[in-house]
């Protein structure tokens, strides 16, 4: 219990710490790769702080659901981060609903700041929300199909199972059908965190964007949250990605030797999954957003073929 | 007058769950009045999934009459068919024999047309009345050639008998009997393409009756699929189960698209019927190929999902409809594009919708999670099975839940936001007035239903496994419930909701203690929407349901097949003066491109043909009775 309690804290502080850093640390990545100097990769901090010293400017139109939201969503993915194997194989809330009840709580999530974005009556919200659930209704099926072909082989839904199971064995890991998961997760990551090549976080072009559009009337400590959760949405999902794809450096004991370890572990893959990311995003163009389901087909014709040679490997 | 109809039900409504939850807790009783009925005399049978669908019509119906009380809708007709409606159904799941059950299952269908042509000034429920009698009747007609054959072949008309006499009937009668039987409670369940009736029914009646009809009434079509399935049947080929399962996946993807263009409240509160049957279908078909396969446990963890889902989709789609009804009430429309801002007009009603909205969508903690939940863990299941198409089939039922939640999602933002949110978009929006106190507390009970049913996994699953394993003819599996967590498939994965709950609540208090260490400002001011330098806000500038619909109305155009109209007035003196514009972009229906109105032509064209038979003289018709004898005789 007091051990639980105890990973709890450690990885709701790596998540909600590290991802400001994580952000910046992929933006600086970003300029250095096209020549620029660009910002230190500690800025999103000083943003964060700078959002909290200022006053909120609230629309006379919103009603409650505009100023709970910030709150709710923070909330999802704090549980989040008790769900996802950050450092060790056990995290404390894995057992309350396994890998569907990290998929459904991202959507619960989207369902409030959708719905925020369409409280203060102004188009630019109404045309984020709408954008932002069709590109989380359309990433779903991937995402489910992909957990289940590793479900199949883990024989378990439980991620920190999963983890383990696949560290034991490396030859589930070289298999293609890990790799065709892989990629198929890889491109939901990327809708689903609003990157390129599905939305350019760092455009304030209304008729271009999505997520940015939607919280668009947010100011002051409201957008300090909402900011903050979509940094640590981003840094749940990249861990997820490096932890079952790369399933090694967690371990199942519970001590401070193991989670330094599992914390250096993780770092030393994020770094290179946001460099794989920072490559992509320095070389692809945004794509039309009519041109966006295309793409998540192509992801989940990919998990498809990954649970299809699951079973015809067998 | 008003209220002792409606006081009638909840009484009635309270004795069904007394007698339901003696059924559901293994409680046995029969009652046999010969005299009553002909052919069989009434005959009824309490068994335990007669008893979980008692207890469901129940539950619904005392809530659902409580709002009624505060709800003045209707006539001295209207209570009366309300109150045969409601008796009728509580006799469907208790009936034993083919008479009792086809008298019952009638009345139920009649009453229920009543109530769909209230309103006996408008064509629009006119037609809906009509489509309906000639739906509900033509599934009827299954029903009753299923049981007629059945009856001929077994020699008993009591329903059994049919369950001794089934594993020696030929493989082609039971085939026969299972696909007229499954297509009759099919259609009674909405099922694609049998669902052409419900969009059109279920919203013209009063809202109170909506929520009976698509939160219960469907459902008895749910029972009969069960019962058809594995009980008076018997366990049959794969094909059967495979089969629903295909169909729940169709119900569940169709429903939801149609529901994600639909403006009407209470039509799109209808599509999400047929998606969530679709829903229930993926359990029902699972747990049929497993049983097949012999995989009892399976076939049990598919039908608790099933039933499960079927529980909670009354409780949050009776929720629903009632808050559509008070929205309706209050606005004078069911139209989503004349609505917006009731959340500070109606606050009740829109929390209560809120949360019937977030139970639909599937959003944890809720009920609709906890059931969607374990209707993928009894998908996942199929690595059990041994054929690579039914691994297939599988995998595409997983996609399709999937995409129906993620699209569910979508509308509900769709629905509430629109309907409740930003400013109102007509006059009588903005002039709406609360809920009547009944309607609120009936409106608060399915909410708190919702809530419970969510938080409570542990207790309803144990609750629900020995119907499934009575269903199934096989030992009640261990509950897998420890403590507050609910263990399904051994390791396989657990759900623990209660948890949930109580870390995002903890997690919601997180950021206010952080912002209040980083010593946040706690300054606010309240000022206009960020407009782009507009002078004045209004409803006009406000995204609309048309709009939010669209990227779907793009992604999916090969299933909507939108045509577009654009007709532009100018000025008569310049064309850089626009007077009128009008826009429309309607969707077609699929189904009834392609399969009912080339049903309806050929019908016509087949009467037609038939003219030249009746030339009107009565000796030709004497001679055809003549060759018909002789026929007859020569067959005989």
């Amino acid at each position: 219990m007091i051990a639980d309690l105890a990973v709890a804290i450690v990885q709701v502080v790596i998540v909600g710490a590290g991802a400001p850093l994580l952000v910046g640390g992929l933006r600086t990545l970003r300029a250095r790769l096209v020549g620029r100097r660009g910002p230190s990769p500690w800025q999103p901090y000083r943003d964060l702080h700078k959002l909290l010293a200022k006053e909120v400017v609230v629309s006379a139109t919103t009603s409650w659901i505009f100023r709970v939201t910030p709150y709710i969503l923070v909330a999802t993915l704090l549980v989040a981060a008790l769900i996802v194997p950050v450092v060790t194989l056990r995290p404390p809330l894995a057992f309350a609903g396994n890998i569907i009840l990290l998929v459904y709580l991202l959507l619960l999530g989207t369902f409030f700041l959708a719905l925020a974005g369409l409280d203060a009556g102004s188009a630019f919200g109404g045309m984020g929300s709408s954008r932002e659930v069709a590109v989380a209704a359309l990433a779903e099926p991937t995402v489910v199909v992909a957990v289940f072909a590793l479900a199949l082989r883990a024989d378990t839904i439980d991620l920190g199972r999963i983890v383990e199971r696949f560290g034991g064995e490396p030859r589930l890991v070289a298999n293609p059908a890990h790799l065709l998961a892989f990629a198929a997760l890889f491109i939901v990551m990327l809708a689903e965190t609003g990157r390129l090549p599905v939305d350019n976080p760092a455009t304030h072009l209304e008729l271009t964007m999505i997520h940015e559009a939607m919280v668009l009337e947010y100011s002051g400590r409201y957008l300090a949250l909402v900011e903050w959760a979509s940094a640590m949405k981003l840094f749940v999902f990249m861990t997820l990605l490096a932890n079952l794809f790369v399933p090694w450096g967690l371990s199942g004991s519970v001590g401070v030797g193991p989670i330094l370890l599992g914390l250096l572990a993780l770092a030393g893959k994020l770094v290179i999954l946001a460099l794989a990311v920072a490559l992509l995003e320095t070389t692809v163009a945004k794509l039309r957003l009519f041109r966006v389901p295309e793409l998540l087909a192509g992801s989940f014709a990919l998990a498809l073929l990954s649970v299809m040679a699951v079973f015809l490997v067998r | 007058m008003n209220l002792l109809a409606y006081a009638l039900i909840v009484v009635v409504g309270v004795a069904a769950v007394g007698v339901g939850g003696y059924g559901l807790l293994g409680g046995v009783a029969a009652l046999r009045l010969d005299w009553l009925v002909p052919l069989g005399g009434l005959d009824l049978v309490l068994d335990p999934l007669g008893g979980l669908f008692l207890a469901l019509i129940g539950f619904t119906a005392v809530p659902v009459s409580v709002y009624a009380m505060g709800y003045h809708d209707g006539s001295e007709r209207g209570r009366l068919a309300y109150v045969v409606f409601v008796v009728s159904m509580c006799l469907v799941p208790l009936a034993a024999n083919t008479m009792t059950f086809l008298l019952a299952w009638e009345l139920m269908s009649l009453a229920s047309y009543f109530l769909v042509v209230h309103d006996r000034t408008s064509r629009e429920s006119i037609q809906a009345g009509w489509i309906y009698a000639v739906m509900t009747h033509a599934g009827l007609a299954c029903l009753l050639g299923g049981m007629l054959l059945l009856g001929a072949e077994t020699g008993s008309l009591r329903f059994a008998d049919w369950q001794a006499a089934a594993p020696a009937l030929t493989a082609t009668t039971r085939n026969t009997a299972f696909v007229l039987l499954a297509l009759g409670f099919a259609g009674k369940a909405g099922v694609i393409p049998l669902h052409v009736w419900l969009p059109l029914a279920h919203p013209a009646a009063p809202s109170h009756v909506s929520a009976l009809m698509s939160g219960v009434m469907i459902k008895l079509g749910v029972y009969g699929l069960l019962r058809v399935s594995f009980d008076w049947l018997g366990a049959g080929p794969t094909w059967w189960g495979a089969t629903l399962l295909i169909a729940g996946a169709v119900s569940s993807v169709v429903g939801v698209l149609y529901a994600l263009v639909e403006h009407d409240l209470k039509r799109l509160l209808a599509f999400h019927s047929i998606e969530n049957i679709g829903i229930i279908l993926l359990g029902i078909g699972s747990a049929a190929v497993y049983h097949v396969a012999g995989h009892d446990a399976l076939a049990v963890l598919g039908l608790i999902a099933a039933l499960y889902h079927t529980v909670n989709h009354a409780a949050f789609k009776a929720l629903l409809f009632l808050g559509a009804g008070a929205v309706v009430h209050a606005t004078g429309t069911r139209n989503m594009e004349a609505m917006g801002g009731l959340i500070k007009r109606m606050p009740w009603t829109a929390a209560c919708f809120l949360i019937g909205s977030a139970a639909i969508a599937a959003l944890p903690p809720l009920n609709g999670f906890v059931s969607e939940w374990l209707t993928f863990l009894a998908l996942f299941q199929n690595t059990h099975l041994a054929a690579v198409g039914q691994h297939l089939i599988f995998t595409l039922g997983i996609a399709s839940l999937a995409l129906t939640g993620g699209l569910a999602m979508a509308c509900f933002v769709k629905a509430f936001g629109i309907t409740f949110l930003a400013l109102p978009r007509s006059d009588a929006a903005g002039h709406a007035h609360e809920a009547s106190w009944p309607m609120r507390v009936g409106m608060l009970g399915l909410a708190a239903t919702c809530v419970a049913l969510g938080l409570g996994p542990t207790l309803v699953v144990p609750a629900l496994g020995p119907v499934a394993a009575a269903v199934l003819r096989t030992t009640p599996l261990a509950s897998g419930a420890e403590g507050l967590t609910l263990r399904v498939a051994g390791d396989f994965a657990s759900l623990s909701t209660a948890i949930i709950a109580i870390a995002l609540a903890l997690a919601i208090l997180a950021p206010l203690v952080i912002l209040r260490i980083a010593g946040a400002s706690r300054r606010s001011r309240a000022y206009e929407t960020w407009g782009c330098g507009r002078i004045v806000q209004t409803a006009r500038m406000e995204y609309t349901a048309t709009a939010f619909a669209n990227p779907f109305k793009r992604v999916f155009d090969f299933f909507y097949r939108p045509t577009k109209r654009l007709d532009i007035e100018f000025h008569p003196e310049s064309r850089f003066f626009v007077e009128r514009i009008e826009y429309e972009n309607p969707t077609r229906s699929i189904f009834e491109d392609w399969l009912y109105r080339p049903a309806l032509h050929a019908l016509q064209a087949g009467a037609r043909a038939a003219t030249t038979l009746q030339s009107g003289s009565t000796n030709l018709y004497l001679a055809y009775i003549l060759a018909a004898l002789l026929l007859m005789l020569v067959l005989a």
